[in-house]
């Protein structure tokens, strides 16, 4: 029998094993290396100027400070420490409070006037550092701007020793390091030309941050290049520094479980939209609206808000086009009223405009919002101003990933698309494709007709849901939006205008059937009337003959009753003989 | 100006290290030559007085800290340079 069955253990290859990880508490970071920094391991930050790579070493100590239980040292070769701190205050990291016990901040700037006289080592440092380390129990230490004390070594080799004496002395008291060291301007791999080059050798862990500028557009990305021991996030992972330290916006992680599929039905805001839709968006579903600017998008998308919003749901609206106040007047002209909903604080506006930067800093900034409002819906409108800051590739990616993490997160999205209407013409000519992505595709268009301009809404597509295939016409009043079947006639939709006139057409044609109609009935009830009135007459007269005919049949009677009662009697006074039977009576 | 003014030294060490134990013998050497009888040496390990490598802000071994005559000067290195040390003590003058 198989009494050992239940006792056989999962088998873990060695290989599988990861080191035990020191979190950086940077949003997005540590899901790229799942997990963090190399724990009692030393990783080399290597960036151009201005990348970045201080704030990320700061926060990382900051983190495990304050998280961690994980006390620091930062080593400042560069910056002096008063400096540092004071920038730190703009991240709202109170470095003074932490300073105390936790966090201890090393001057280590070469003084300017130092006189330099032969061969020289880093030995006063790491002794003062290791009284420093067992004092406070420091876990975490940072080395920022190493290349700076490098660089008053004189040749390669004495640089190389140092950096072997620095490793050899974090790693043997178990400390989980941060280098940073500088690349030259943008090109990060041009650290590898430098002396100090094959640091990235000799470390367990090196992220190279690339600061650039495409399209007059920064844009700031960071990628793990190597990672002993441990899987990770090949890619370029583009981030933004922001109100908080850095964030780091994630592709989705293979290893992250595919988002919850919901079969519940969220409205869209305009009932006969809904109906269109067999019921409304699907939860969590991406729709899309695109359109020629002015077709009722920003409108549409409104109503959903306000839908959601009267369901109690957390909204937020991102607008790229206008001010807050601007969209909910705009909005409460055509019946959509937001105010309330933005003063129970249901609803989050957002005024895109304000925020400068790529593509990559408006979605990582949207997350950011949506987490912080909690929002189950988001309005992006419209989502194609990503296109015009910084290059295409990058605005598509930023798109997808827009859906990808808003599908995660069970978030339902609506997101506004403007087409050119100059330039493009064609119904797939979404400039981000993200039509493809999208579950529900909405388009909006003109209808130039008559010299009328008409809006029409179909629906392009909508996965998983049954829906019209039909064009409406789209409604803008003061009671809200509404749709309306259009009339096909000769094969052409017809709308506005022309709607109505054979809206009114139709309704005089039946007016007047119905009057016709009416008119013969009582002409008929007239004639039936007389009929009847000449069938009574009749009848009347009919009666009086009869009663003459009686009449006359009785006074016959009665005359010769007296007839023969006056012949009667005439022979009694004659005292003729009686009337013999069988004869003749009569004269003889 | 400084031609017999007292000089106080302070050399800043690690423990045993070949640079450190160079800068003590060189340190020596030029106080014998250039500085007789008017000279003090006090010679720190770092690795046994930590605190105080700290609080002076010593992080590259061997410093020379310079205490008199002011201003205070520090020079870093095995102090090879001979040149460099006059220089840096103002003593050029004396060796022309």
């Amino acid at each position: 029998m198989l009494s050992t069955g239940n006792k056989i253990k999962p088998v873990q290859s060695p290989l599988v094993k990861t080191p035990s990880k020191a979190p950086t508490g940077i949003a997005g970071f540590d899901e790229i290396t799942g997990g963090g920094l190399p724990h009692g391991r030393t990783t080399l930050l290597v960036g151009g100027p201005g990348s970045g790579k201080t704030i990320l070493a700061l926060q990382f100590l900051v983190h495990g400070a304050q998280a961690c239980k994980e006390p620091g040292i930062f080593v400042a070769f560069e910056e002096s420490s008063r400096r540092i701190v004071a920038n730190a205050t703009s991240f709202g990291w109170k470095l003074a409070e932490l300073q105390k016990k936790k966090l201890f901040f090393l001057d280590a700037q070469p003084k300017p006037d130092l006189i330099q006289s032969g061969d020289f080592d880093l030995g006063g440092m790491l002794a003062a550092l290791e009284a420093q380390t067992r004092e406070m129990g420091a876990r975490r230490i940072v080395f920022d701007a190493l290349d700076v004390v490098l660089a008053l070594l004189p040749d390669p080799a004495t640089k190389r020793r140092e950096i072997y004496r620095l490793h050899e002395w974090l790693l043997a008291h178990n400390l989980t390091g941060i280098i940073t060291a500088k690349a030259g301007g943008d090109e990060a791999s041009a650290i590898i030309e430098q002396p100090f080059g094959f640091m990235q050798f000799m470390v367990d862990c090196a992220v190279i941050l690339n600061h650039s500028v495409a399209q007059g557009v920064s844009h700031r990305n960071l990628r793990v290049q190597k990672y002993r021991g441990s899987s990770f996030d090949e890619n370029e992972s583009p981030f933004l520094i922001g109100n908080s330290g850095l964030e780091v916006a994630v592709a989705r992680t293979p290893g992250r479980v595919d988002a919850k599929v919901s079969n519940e039905r969220v409205s869209s805001g305009v009932e006969r939209l809904d109906t269109m839709l067999g019921g409304g968006y699907y939860r969590g579903a991406s729709v899309l609206i695109t359109g020629f600017s002015g077709t009722a998008k920003t409108t549409l998308s409104g109503a959903f808000a306000e839908a959601a919003c009267g369901r109690g749901e957390s909204t937020m609206f991102v607008s790229f086009d206008s001010d807050c106040t601007e969209v909910i007047r705009n909005l409460a002209s055509v019946g959509i009223r937001l105010d309330r909903y933005v003063k129970n604080g249901c609803l989050r506006m957002i005024s895109a405009r304000t925020i400068a930067g790529s593509a990559e800093t408006y979605l990582v900034r949207i997350k950011t919002l949506a987490q912080e409002h909690g929002a189950r819906c988001l309005v992006i409108d419209p989502v194609s101003a990503w296109y015009k800051s910084g290059n295409d590739l990058t605005a598509q990616s930023v798109a997808d990933r827009l859906i990808d993490w808003s599908k995660g997160d069970g978030i339902t999205l609506v997101c506004t698309s403007l087409l050119d209407e100059m330039s493009n013409r064609v119904e797939s000519g979404s400039p981000l494709q993200i039509s493809a992505l999208a579950d529900t595709w909405i388009h909006l268009n003109y209808l130039v007709q008559a010299g009328e301009r008409n809006r029409g809404l179909s629906i392009v597509k909508s996965r998983g849901t049954a829906h019209s295939n039909q064009v409406r016409e789209l409604i803008l009043s003061d009671a809200g939006v509404t749709l309306t079947d259009t009339y096909t006639a000769g094969g052409e939709v017809l709308m506005g205008t022309l709607r109505w006139e054979k809206e009114r057409a139709e309704r005089v044609a039946h007016e007047a059937a119905e009057a016709a109609a009416k008119l013969k009935r009582l002409r008929l009830d007239a004639e039936e009337a007389e009929l009847e009135v000449r069938l009574k007459s009749l009848q009347t007269e009919l009666v009086a003959k009869q009663v003459e005919k009686a009449l006359l049949v009785r006074s016959t009677q009665s005359h010769e009753g007296e007839l023969s009662r006056g012949r009667t009697q005439m022979k009694e006074l004659r005292g003729a003989d009686a009337t013999k039977p069988g004869r003749k009576v009569g004269p003889s | 100006m400084s031609r017999h003014a007292l000089f106080k030294f302070c050399l800043y060490v690690a423990d045993d290290a070949p640079n450190s134990v160079q800068a003590i013998a060189n340190l020596a050497a030029f106080c014998k030559a250039h500085l007789p009888d008017r000279y003090e040496i006090e010679i720190v390990d770092v690795y046994r007085e930590p605190k105080r490598a700290l609080t002076e802000g010593i992080f590259m071994t061997p410093t020379l800290v310079v205490l008199t005559p002011p201003p205070v000067r520090r020079i870093v290195g095995t102090l090879s340079h001979t040149q460099t040390v006059l220089l840096a003590l103002g003593l050029t003058d004396i060796t022309e």
